[in-house]
């Protein structure tokens, strides 16, 4: 065993009404690539906030190279070479690499001199970056290398990393994965946070698993199956989503050869997409964020429209219609925003029960509500999908990300569409309430709706489609059946490390 | 060190108790700002806020006022509310008042002098149209250019304010009193007279209207389809256009309504109260009406409350300036601070003010 670089004792630390860590004590050693494994909530980002300086435990201490450890705040963090890459980016769009990169240091060099050296780490580390292009147009994986290339120029002990390949293709993962291992090579430890189990098992010397703040075991993750891994990060027997045979009836929803300029400055344009989907069929369609899936969800909501004869609903034209005429024709969705978007964070579930629901509930007659008829729709919801909730005069925003999220999907599958759009419906849930809301979908499908995911988790996709498509930078790929796809196949049809190849160009 | 906290949920015991606490807080800085004039803050505040109602000496006169000066701020409170709810923010209720008070008066000085029951109700509806027609311009530049409708319709009172002075000085002007600015006095022409229903209340028909217009918001806010739609784009925009909101015409709708009661009370104010086209007609109500919303939570009851409040403070004020001296503005700046402090302290709906040791975040 190597000498440990950092050692946590007893860290404590509470909010009000939660305990976030509890009593937590486990090693990193020198140049070990540590994992960090637990569901959200289960405290992993608590525990390393307090790692970097952003949270002061309530008790417990933390020892790095044998000297006692409190970083005050992040730049103490840093001194002392601990390093972060966020899971959320902190970059500014209008400004390029280098001056990015000069930002986020303690003491910047002149800024020709920091364009070398980001070259020449960028290069070391095979994640090359060109210090002059603009942040605005760079892709996740680039914008992320940035981050990283700012970590780096540091020279840290310890490097975290906070869910890194949420914004990845596979190709790029594995890119980012010889890095990781090179810097581990070298004496670097990396902390690593994920609840994605391959990736650790594939990655990982060693795995410490949170479960509701407490520490419930540290293993080494290549000794045991991912399904063990996840039942311990659960804590109970997972079933994986029953699919029962089914045959595939007529088309129900086509797009044919939509392009469609985004309503958002900053995002995706679709182009030139077609496909169709079948009663009983579950499409999935992959795609790393930003590449369009936004776009496409509002262009199958009603709330962008398109020319009447590109989108079919059971051969008939409803492109021009708005949301509300396209549910009243059977077709519902489900954005991947709940707050804000799927749902009214200030509205009791009763009023959000309503929200899409008044038209196919004829829960309003004559535009006069019949709010005792919502409530008991929005009971039935609750009591359907086990959404854990006082009541249904709760606020959305008083509900867990995992329930809310069940309230979301269970009010549209409760309207008994004939297709269902959903984006993202597992995104920041727990393991439990995804397996609920997957066999839900499958469900609906098994009577006969049309269901269409639109996922960044190949994992979820792989488990419930029967068809697969990816979309790239709003271009759709053909639609391929699901049955015998690789990892390897998505990843190019996700548009593989395209980006790749045109950072070595733009650099050289 | 001093932190302040998001609630999980707004606090519903300072939502109902910060009126109040306003109430009390402006009496206190307003009673100071009294002393510092030299009156004595007590007799003052008790002039302002009590002997209108209570006074032997005052209540006969006053009572009646009571609801001669709080109907206009409810109709065109109730109807800015709406709006609100929806975040349109329409600043300009004032110009709004002003042209329907020139539609109606309009109408009843083409028919003069002329006798028929159709006359009245004629006027009821150019007032209303009036006031929706010059909603409608700040609608229309939102919707079509995404103007700003709180710039367009406050500067919108100005232009009304000119067309009033205009038209008093010129197109209704007195023909048999031309040496006089100003219209005919409509209190004088029967067929167009807004008069007391029963004498010495004060009860006329814009009280009417407006308890009407109260109780119709009341419905459309709790049961009706467009009061959910009003509530969900104020409060999450996204939300309200998955929900099959169109963005453009809850602006158009809500502009309409409250340019409509706007008009209405400028009509009723016209054809009563008020009497005749003169340049000095418009007398705030259009601006103190905001307060009213904010005061009455956006509440089409809690409005009723808040709109009897300052229209006390109307009545109060002239006794002030008859009695003490006060100048004028000082009602003004009192009813400003008034909404001053419920803003102030609507912070602490949504947050809760925590005393903690300190630590750097």
């Amino acid at each position: 065993m190597r000498m440990p670089l950092l050692r946590l004792e007893g860290l404590t630390k509470a909010y009000p009404g939660v305990v976030a860590n509890d009593d937590v004590s486990f090693e990193i050693g020198t140049g070990q690539i540590h994992a960090l494994l637990g569901e959200n909530g289960a405290g992993k980002s608590t525990l390393v906030k307090m790692i970097y300086g952003l949270v002061k435990p309530d008790k417990g201490e933390m020892i790095l190279r044998g000297q006692p450890f409190a970083p005050g705040q992040p730049s103490d963090a840093r001194r002392n070479g601990v390093a972060m890459v966020f899971q959320h980016f902190s970059l500014f769009d209008a400004m390029d690499v280098a001056e990015n990169v000069a930002l986020g240091m303690e003491n910047p060099p002149p800024l020709r001199d920091l364009a070398r050296r980001i070259r020449d780490v960028s290069e070391d580390y095979g994640l090359p970056l060109d210090p002059s292009r603009l942040v605005g147009e760079l892709s996740a994986g680039e914008r992320q290398r940035v981050e990283i290339v700012r970590c780096l120029l540091q020279d840290p002990k310890l490097l975290i990393m906070d869910e890194p390949t949420s914004v990845l293709t596979p190709q790029e993962v594995d890119i980012l994965f010889r890095t990781l291992r090179k810097l581990s090579s070298e004496g670097t430890s990396i902390l690593y946070i994920s609840h994605k189990l391959e990736e650790i098992r594939a990655l990982c010397d060693e795995a410490t698993i949170l479960r509701g703040g407490h520490k419930i075991a540290t293993c080494d993750p290549r000794e045991k199956s991912a399904r063990e891994l996840a039942e311990l990060m659960v804590g109970q027997v997972l079933h994986p989503p029953e699919r029962p045979a089914r045959p595939m009836g007529d088309v129900v929803l086509s797009v044919e050869k939509l392009s469609l300029k985004s309503n958002n400055p900053f995002g995706t344009s679709l182009k030139d997409i077609s496909f169709t989907l079948r009663a009983g069929e579950v499409l999935g369609i992959a795609g790393v964020a930003g590449n369009g899936q936004d776009e496409l969800l509002l262009m199958l909501s009603g709330e962008l429209r398109a020319p009447s004869a590109q989108v079919k609903l059971k051969g008939l034209p409803v492109g021009h219609l708005g949301p509300n005429a396209r549910r009243k024709r059977g077709l519902v969705s489900a954005p991947e925003e709940r707050l804000g978007h799927a749902a009214a964070p200030d509205m009791s579930l009763t009023s959000n029960a309503l929200l899409s629901a008044s038209e196919r509930k004829g829960l309003a007659s004559r535009g006069f509500i019949d709010w005792s008829a919502t409530e008991s729709f929005a009971q039935q919801i609750i009591e359907r999908f086990d959404v854990r909730t006082p009541g249904t005069h709760v606020l959305a925003r008083a509900l867990s990300g995992g329930n809310l999220q069940k309230f979301v999907i269970g009010r549209e599958i409760e309207l008994d569409p004939d297709v269902i759009v959903v984006n993202q419906p597992t995104w920041g849930v727990d393991a439990a309430a995804a397996a609920t809301i997957r066999q839900a979908l499958l469900d609906l499908a098994g009577k006969g709706a049309g269901v269409l995911v639109i996922s960044q988790d190949l994992d979820e996709l792989l488990e419930v489609a029967d068809s697969f498509a990816a979309l790239n930078e709003g271009r759709l790929s053909k639609v391929r059946p699901a049955k015998g796809l690789t990892v390897e196949e998505i990843g190019l049809m996700m548009g593989g490390a395209h980006d790749m190849h045109v950072a070595h160009e733009a650099s050289a | 060190m001093i932190r302040l906290e998001k609630r999980k949920e707004p606090s519903k015991f300072w939502r109902i108790a910060n009126p109040f606490l306003a109430v009390v807080l402006t009496m206190i800085a307003g009673g100071i700002m009294f002393a510092m004039l030299g009156k004595d803050p007590f007799v003052a505040i008790r002039l302002i806020f009590f002997d209108p109602i209570f006074s032997e000496t005052f209540a006969s006169y006053s009572r009646p006022q009571l609801l001669i000066k709080s109907a206009p701020l409810i109709l065109i409170a109730v109807g800015l509310a709406i709006g609100f709810k929806a975040n349109v923010w329409n600043i300009g209720a004032e110009g709004q008042y002003i042209i329907g008070a020139l539609f109606g008066a309009g109408v009843a000085l083409a028919f003069f002098p002329q006798p028929g029951w159709y006359i009245f109700p004629l006027m009821v509806l150019a007032g209303a149209f009036g006031g929706f027609l010059w909603a409608m311009i700040p609608a229309i530049l939102k919707t079509r250019f995404n103007t700003n409708e709180i710039l367009v319709s406050l500067l919108l009172v100005y232009v009304a304010e000119r067309i009033l002075a205009a038209m008093a000085l010129g197109l209704m002007r007195n023909p048999d009193q031309p040496g006089f600015p100003g219209s005919r006095d409509l209190r004088r022409y029967e067929a167009a007279h807004n008069a007391e229903l029963i004498a010495n209340t004060g009860m006329h028909w814009g009280v009417v209207a407006a308890f009407i217009a109260v109780i119709f918001a009341y419905v459309i806010m709790t049961r009706h389809m467009l009061g959910f739609h009003v509530q969900l784009a104020g409060q999450a925009p996204r939300a309200a256009r998955f929900a099959g909101v169109a963005p453009a015409r809850l602006v158009v709708v809500c502009l309409g309504i409250a340019g409509a009661l706007a008009g209405l009370a400028g009509m009723f104010e016209v054809s009563g109260p008020g009497g005749q086209v003169r340049i000095e007609f418009a007398s705030g109500y259009g601006f103190t009406a905001i307060i009213v919303a904010f005061l009455g939570r956006l509440n089409p009851l809690g409005i009723v409350l808040a709109g009897f409040l300052l229209g006390l403070t109307y009545i109060g004020g002239e006794l002030g300036q008859m009695m003490l001296q006060l100048p004028g503005a000082a009602i003004q700046v009192f009813q400003g601070m008034l909404l001053f402090f419920l803003l102030a302290l609507d912070f602490q709906t949504n947050y809760r003010i925590r005393l903690t040791q300190g630590m750097r975040a």
